[in-house]
């Protein structure tokens, strides 16, 4: 075989007390699209901020064409052709496109001004060069380029000092389901080309599309490294997590027919989605998938009046209730678990019992004065039912850990005794530990007659958790799977290939 | 749910108390520490400090600016800030001394009427930040203007003499309480701030200021109407704001149109002292009231010492500098 472009011989990495990467051997070829997967803290990032030369190993060497490199910094690893395009774009958004693509070299020229027409034309030329029919112009402000056309900017950037590495550090985080389209089209290209590309992402689907090779971390040790065409999706995820899927998820609800607890009919919300129909039943876990961007959030935000409908109904037992505003779906029983969580869901500066009575604040009051021996006594049962990990109650929710800080939201949402939740992606960036626990309690909820309605990205999630499983697809519901038909293939076929 | 049982708090109340004492009572702590630090210093120094006069001129001082400065620390700790507060001061005066001079109204009614305007002007900034989606720093900014320049319009730029108004009415800002020598004002705004900071801690609705500025998104995705609870504090503060000019009315039985400058800024000032977040979600009244009480007491020292005025802000800047440069730093070691 052909020598690899990059290669990691034994390396290893320790942040102190903790061993980030143990002995870990790698070898990345030209043309080749590589995946790296794992869960948080399984030791991706760790590997390419080595590769990349933001971090420096303690043992182990890294390979250049065959000879052995010292990456000092993200300049070197530039420099000798690794590119990182990094999870946040990293543009100055004020400046015009040619500028920031030669952000690092507008000092090589030796001349103490900025020559603007030469940047614009080599800028121009790399753009065309990467797609001859680039919309993109070098003077255009970078703030004006959509999220992917920014995205190609950072690749420019990359390919203006030759790289032949490139690093995609979950690259499809803040991408709509065209940009990612269009994201992988780039990909392809780069393939085409001969560099080596290394795409680090959470979303299997997405490595399955992609990726030539798969490579899977665990706990800072290699685990296996395949051609992606060998390994199903189930054997993969079995790989990464290391145990079996049966302990993660807890067992599915027996039987169903029970009665319809929430009948959506007709939902719309112009631009986003229209015609949205569906029951949920009471004691099931209906689960929704799509891709990003597919109106599955904003399904959940319109039935509980966080945005206003433009069409449709929602009926509770039976009923046609009236939802202006997401107080009022409170006041129905009619909960929402934001997919966001640090951004819409926490107080981080207020205490944790400040932070599980919001909702429920008149509930803790009389006469509109808190009693506080009620707010605590109520924080103090949720952290006990939830297997909160805090001191205190009142404790800052900053000090707590992911995982702690999503079982605070979901007890905020329990503390009215709801009749329907909506959770938004409820596992995301939390450990599989703290997953599993968020599964059993939906189950839980779900047996004691909640209504459960679960949207996740995560496919293996969406197929171990749910009852039913309703799919979308561009604004529209384009089925719903049951039983044995819902598995990931199945999923994946209505998510993408739906023409309805 | 119906099958948690509910369980007793595992710790008494008495140490959750503590917790939270110790919790919120650092900044407080600090400022009451140099409060008296001041004061021992100034009785050494001056004679004349710790006398019963001295005291109720100092109390005076910032009584009628500690309205001004609760209702800024509560819309600090909604996130905001309002710069219109001493425009709003100098043109309520000038609305209840025209109508008492020109229209002949009884004072009181005039008063009303002041108050009905500092009113209208928080609502006003509070319709442009909610409705308009401005940021608050322009449209108080814009409102502070505004109604200085109708201040002056409506005064033709002429303190109005204001010595005729009643004496119930004077009662207000110079009258003493029977035979102990404490002026009447002092007791009202400490009356005032206990209930307030009562409220801030207790009330279900100025939680909700706390919660909106602590993550104005999570309050709405908690059911809270985020807009409301900003309309109100902007509301609160104009009417407070107006209070405070009536009372400046009545203790100087003046209008001054060009008055009260920079006690916007005193009031951020004594609300930071006090342990308000400048982005929001945080604060006491109680600290707010003690940051007031001690740049009341650096002006009271100045005062007596004969020492620059200017000494005076120089010595308010380096405390606020260091006020806000401790919690920074306890902060970080915090995150």
């Amino acid at each position: 075989m052909e020598t690899p472009i990059l290669e990691v011989r034994n390396i290893s990495k320790r942040f102190g007390a903790t061993q980030a990467l143990t002995g870990v051997s790698l070898a990345f070829h030209a043309g080749t699209v590589h995946a790296v997967v794992g869960e948080n803290g399984a030791g991706k990032s760790t590997l390419m901020n080595l590769v990349g030369g933001v971090h420096q190993a303690d043992s182990g060497e890294i390979l250049l064409d065959g000879r052995r490199v010292t990456l000092q910094s993200p300049n070197d690893a530039l420099r000798m052709g690794v590119g990182f395009v990094h999870q946040e774009i990293t543009l100055c958004q004020h400046m015009s496109v040619a500028e920031n693509v030669f952000m690092h070299s507008l000092n090589d020229s030796g001349r103490p001004l900025v020559r603007f027409s030469e940047i614009q034309a080599r800028t121009r030329k790399l753009l065309t060069d990467f797609d001859a029919h680039s919309p993109i112009d070098p003077r255009q402000l970078v703030e004006a380029l959509s999220v992917s056309q920014q995205q190609v900017v950072e690749i420019v950037k990359a390919l203006s000092v030759n790289c032949r590495v490139i690093i995609f550090d979950e690259p499809t985080a803040a991408l709509t389901e065209s940009e990612t389209e269009a994201l992988f089209r780039i990909i392809t290209r780069l393939k085409e080309k001969g560099i080596a590309v290394i795409y680090i992402s959470h979303r299997l689907a997405e490595i399955y599309r992609i990726a030539d090779t798969v490579t899977v971390l665990r706990d800072g040790t290699l685990i296996d490294t395949k051609p992606v065409g060998s390994m199903d999706q189930l054997s993969l995820v079995h790989s990464m997590v290391g145990r079996e899927l049966k302990d993660i998820y807890p067992p599915k609800a027996r039987g169903n027919g029970s009665e319809v607890l929430m009948d959506v009919r007709g939902l719309s919300l112009a631009g986003e989605f229209e015609e949205v129909s569906f029951s949920l039943r009471q004691g099931e876990i209906l689960g929704f998938a799509g891709l990003v961007g597919s109106g599955r959030t904003e399904v959940a935000r319109t039935i509980c009046g966080l945005y206003r409908k433009t069409g449709g109904e929602v009926l509770l037992n039976g009923e046609r209730i009236s939802i202006r505003s997401y107080k009022d779906a409170i006041r129905q029983g009619i909960v929402y678990l934001t997919e966001d969580r640090a951004k819409d869901g926490l107080f981080l500066d207020m205490s944790v019992a400040a932070n599980i009575s919001v909702i429920s604040l008149d509930d803790v009051a009389r006469l509109k004065l808190i009693q506080k021996r009620k707010e605590l006594g109520l924080a103090q049962k949720f952290v006990s039912d939830m297997q909160i990990k805090v001191a205190s109650p009142l404790a800052r929710l900053r000090s707590l850990s992911g995982g702690n800080q999503q079982k605070v939201l979901v007890s905020k949402l329990l503390t009215i005794s709801p009749k329907v939740v909506l959770m938004d992606e409820p596992t995301r960036g939390i450990d599989v530990g703290a997953k599993t626990q968020i599964y059993h309690l939906l189950r839980r909820l779900a047996s004691e007659g909640v209504g459960v309605l679960m949207i996740s990205s995560e496919l293996p999630e969406i197929v171990g958790v749910c009852d039913r499983v309703a799919v979308m697809y561009e604004g529209r519901m384009c089925g719903i799977l049951e039983g044995n038909h819902i598995n990931e293939k199945s999923i994946i076929q209505m998510a993408c290939l739906s023409t309805s | 749910m119906s099958t948690m049982n509910v369980q007793a708090p595992q710790k008494p109340a008495g140490g959750l108390a503590r917790g939270m004492g110790r919790f919120r009572g650092f900044r407080e702590g600090t400022t009451i520490l140099i409060i008296l630090v001041l004061g021992v210093i100034m009785s050494i120094l001056s004679p004349v400090f710790l006398t019963g006069e001295n005291f109720s001129t100092m109390f005076k001082i910032f009584a009628i600016n500690g309205l001004v400065v609760i209702g800024m620390t509560l819309v600090m700790i909604g996130g905001g800030i309002d710069l219109s507060v001493a425009a709003v001061m100098a043109l309520v005066g000038v609305v209840a001394g025209q109508l008492f001079l020109v229209y002949h109204w009884d004072i009181w009614t005039a008063s009303l009427a002041g108050l009905a305007v500092g009113t209208v002007i928080g609502f006003m900034n509070g319709f442009f930040v909610t409705r308009v989606g401005l940021s608050p720093f322009i449209v108080t900014l814009a409102l502070s203007f505004m109604a200085r320049g109708l201040a002056f319009v409506l005064s033709q730029a002429m303190p109005l003499p204001l010595n005729t108004i009643s004496n119930s009415f004077k009662f207000i800002g110079r009258g003493v309480i029977g035979s102990t020598g404490i002026p009447f004002i002092v007791v009202l705004f400490l009356a005032v701030a206990l209930v307030f900071d009562f409220l801030s801690r207790r009330s279900t609705v100025i939680r909700r200021i706390y919660y909106v500025g602590s993550n104005e998104k999570a309050a709405r995705f908690s059911g809270i109407n985020v807009n409301r609870v900003r309309m109100g504090i902007y509301v609160l503060s104009g009417a407070l704001a107006a209070v405070a000019g009536i009372f400046s009315v009545s203790r100087f039985n003046s209008a001054p149109p060009y008055g009260y400058a920079g006690v916007e800024m005193t009031a951020i000032c004594a609300a930071v002292i006090g342990g308000t977040s400048m982005n929001g979600g945080e604060g006491t009244i109680f600290g707010a009231v003690l940051g007031i009480a001690m740049l009341a007491v650096i002006e009271t020292a100045t005062n007596l010492l004969e020492i620059s005025p200017y000494l005076k802000d120089l010595i308010t800047g380096a405390i606020l500098l260091t006020a806000v440069s401790i919690d920074m730093l306890s902060h970080r070691k915090r995150a």
